[in-house]
């Protein structure tokens, strides 16, 4: 590697080796998990009339009858390949049930992520360009509301006042009429979503863009005479973004675990709903599995908002990476 | 020494009784624990006495926010409800905070491969969901108050740990300590006299900031029923039970939803403005 180059080379590669440390180490508590278990698998999954030979034919089969660091080896290398085990009830691949659901808990988050952003940027750059007023207050008390009050909570009201109260939205499901339908559906569970982003969002857009509009190029700007217009949204809107694309990954964390809750109050098909559900008939496979698949999933996005955040902020690629990362 | 801290604590009272969402925050979570405390004493009856001929009774005086789809009281549920919340935000954070200072200063002192070793396991804690994950722990391991308790502690002890690995670093050649090294104090004494005090400021806010967070993912466990027991009322379960007859009767919704929030609102409103008091610069969200 170039001597120039090496110190962004230097970040991309301890990020990527955290990132394989962060699934490793999901994996091995994953693992750990299951020999926590209360009772023998076998019994538990083949029921009390299960004969000794056919647990320990199921033991045979599950590897149970090996030592634990073999077990470990072998779920490792498994995961790896992509097999995630097995579902204990329908016996399909894991991976399989949660690919199947995985796209509609992608578009949910997605949608609420679209949705925080689209809302929570105009009104932070509102505030900030006002700071003081009445207008700027009562968006702090709103902000800071949506941010304390807890996503489900958010999710169950929406949902008393649009759909049972005032009956203007349907309630349940993703639908299944066309794109039309489905969208309509996303409405509330997204909004529920996204709410307390909103707050987030607008709260940091408004911090970040007072801190640019006080640096001393925006009034070399002002000196040239460019109109306030211009510097806001050309100029110092760019900088400010910075720490609002920081955050979006942690958002997307959240998202994700908030999501279980909107599934499962507004009757979506998705991970969070298949992670539930699963728990509740001890299907502890589909449980490990449909975890790891998000924790991957988490620090994925994790990675690629940093690498991202490295190319919109040019300063960054010098070599403060590590630095700015830690702040 | 103590010195130190002094002037730090001092008027942090009055600073955030100075800002209006400071006193606010004050006012609600007063409230909370006050419902926490005398739940006991104020609870008009048995939150766990059942009456199936009085399901889904409107707001009245014989109950005033009505009861639940059991015929349970809803305000001594919440009352109850108020004391769960707090046991666990209390004991997740007494747990996190003393175990996460402790590594944390122990990272400080320990030689670099070590030290490096502490940083790279709490970032791989806090890398993870911890939502999700949790979710999975206690649901694998059983649901019970203990295990809510600790698994969540598990996910905020890095949280302190870094914060006080920090200050400690900031601290370490501070002339008072190099002072009181040269007189031969013991490390163990050195640590819990001169060491601890001065670096609890910014864990205090730090644990202040997280108990809303705490009390959110209790709430958010049992809802899915995966954290406190039945017949315990937590906020959570009486969210849940409420959802599931949300039909019939809005009230439990409503009132449960509305503790929540305020105690989740008012600890938020309290701990920014600790920070806020406690070191300006600190302001950032989240």
């Amino acid at each position: 590697m170039s001597a120039r180059a090496s110190p962004a080379l230097r970040y991309l590669a301890s990020r990527l080796a955290t990132t394989v440390l962060i699934v490793l180490g999901a994996m091995v508590v994953l693992f750990v998990l299951t020999l926590l278990v209360k009772g023998d698998p076998a019994s538990v999954l083949l029921g009390p009339q299960a004969t000794p030979e056919v647990i320990a034919d199921f033991h045979r089969r599950m590897g149970l009858d090996r030592p634990v660091h073999e077990r470990l080896a072998l779920f490792l290398w498994n995961v790896v390949q992509g097999d995630l085990g097995r579902d204990v009830v329908s016996g399909r691949p894991v991976l399989d049930r949660v690919l199947e659901v995985l796209p509609y808990t992608v578009t949910l988050t997605a949608v609420a992520i679209g949705l925080a952003v689209a809302i929570g940027v105009p009104l932070g750059c509102y505030a900030a360009t006002h700071p003081g007023t009445r207008g700027d207050q009562w968006l702090a008390v709103a902000s800071v509301s949506v941010i304390a009050i807890p996503n489900f909570v958010i999710a169950i009201y929406l949902l008393l006042v649009f759909s049972i109260w005032l009956n203007w939205l349907p309630v349940l499901g993703t639908g299944s009429g066309g794109w039309g339908d489905s969208l309509v559906r996303l409405i509330l569970p997204s909004t529920a979503l996204a709410l307390s982003w909103v707050g987030y969002i607008a709260r940091l857009m408004r911090t970040s863009l007072l801190d640019v509009l006080g640096e001393p190029f925006i009034r070399t700007s002002r000196a040239f005479g460019l109109t306030e217009r211009t510097i806001v949204y050309k100029y110092a809107l760019r900088n400010a973004c910075i720490p609002t694309i920081a955050i979006l990954g942690l958002g997307v964390g959240r998202l994700l675990g908030g999501a279980i809750f909107v599934e499962i109050i507004f009757a979506r098909p998705g991970v969070g709903k298949l992670i539930y559900d699963a728990i509740g008939t001890r299907n502890y496979p589909v449980v490990q599995g449909s975890v790891l698949v998000v924790v991957v999933l988490f620090v994925l996005v994790n990675l690629a908002v940093d690498m991202s955040y490295a190319w919109i902020d040019p300063r960054l690629r010098a070599g403060q990476a590590r630095d700015r990362a830690d702040a | 020494m103590t010195a130190a801290i002094v002037p730090v604590a001092d008027g942090v009272a009055a600073k955030v009784w100075a800002s209006a969402t400071g006193r606010i925050g004050v006012v609600l979570v007063a409230l909370v624990l006050a419902m926490a405390v005398l739940a006991p004493l104020i609870a008009p009856a048995n939150p766990n006495a059942i009456d199936v001929s009085n399901r889904f009774a409107e707001p009245g005086l014989a109950a005033p926010m009505g009861t639940d789809h059991l015929g349970r009281d809803l305000l001594s549920r919440v009352l109850h409800g108020a004391q769960i919340a707090m046991v666990v935000a209390l004991a997740v954070i007494a747990l996190s905070l003393t175990i996460g200072t402790a590594l944390g200063i122990a990272a400080a002192y320990a030689p670099a491969r070590t030290e490096r070793l502490f940083l790279i396991v709490f970032d791989v804690i806090s890398s993870f969901p911890s939502l999700v994950l949790a979710l999975a722990m206690v649901a694998i391991l059983g649901p019970s108050l203990g295990n809510v308790i600790s698994i969540v502690s598990i996910t905020f002890i890095p949280h302190f740990g870094r914060v006080a690995r920090a200050q400690v670093l900031t601290l370490k050649t501070a002339p008072f300590l190099e002072a009181s090294r040269a007189i031969g104090v013991s490390r163990l004494r050195l640590v819990l006299v001169h060491i601890v005090p001065n670096i609890m400021g910014p864990l205090v806010v730090l644990a202040s900031m997280d108990v809303p967070v705490v009390i959110t993912i209790e709430a958010s466990l049992s809802f899915l029923g995966v954290g406190v027991r039945p017949p315990l009322a937590s906020w959570g379960t009486l969210l849940y039970d409420g959802y599931s007859y949300l039909t019939q009767s809005f009230w439990p919704v409503l009132f449960a939803g509305l503790a929540l929030s305020v105690a989740t609102l008012g600890f938020t409103l309290f701990g920014e403005a600790l920070r806020d008091a406690v070191d300006p610069k600190q302001r950032q969200v989240p």
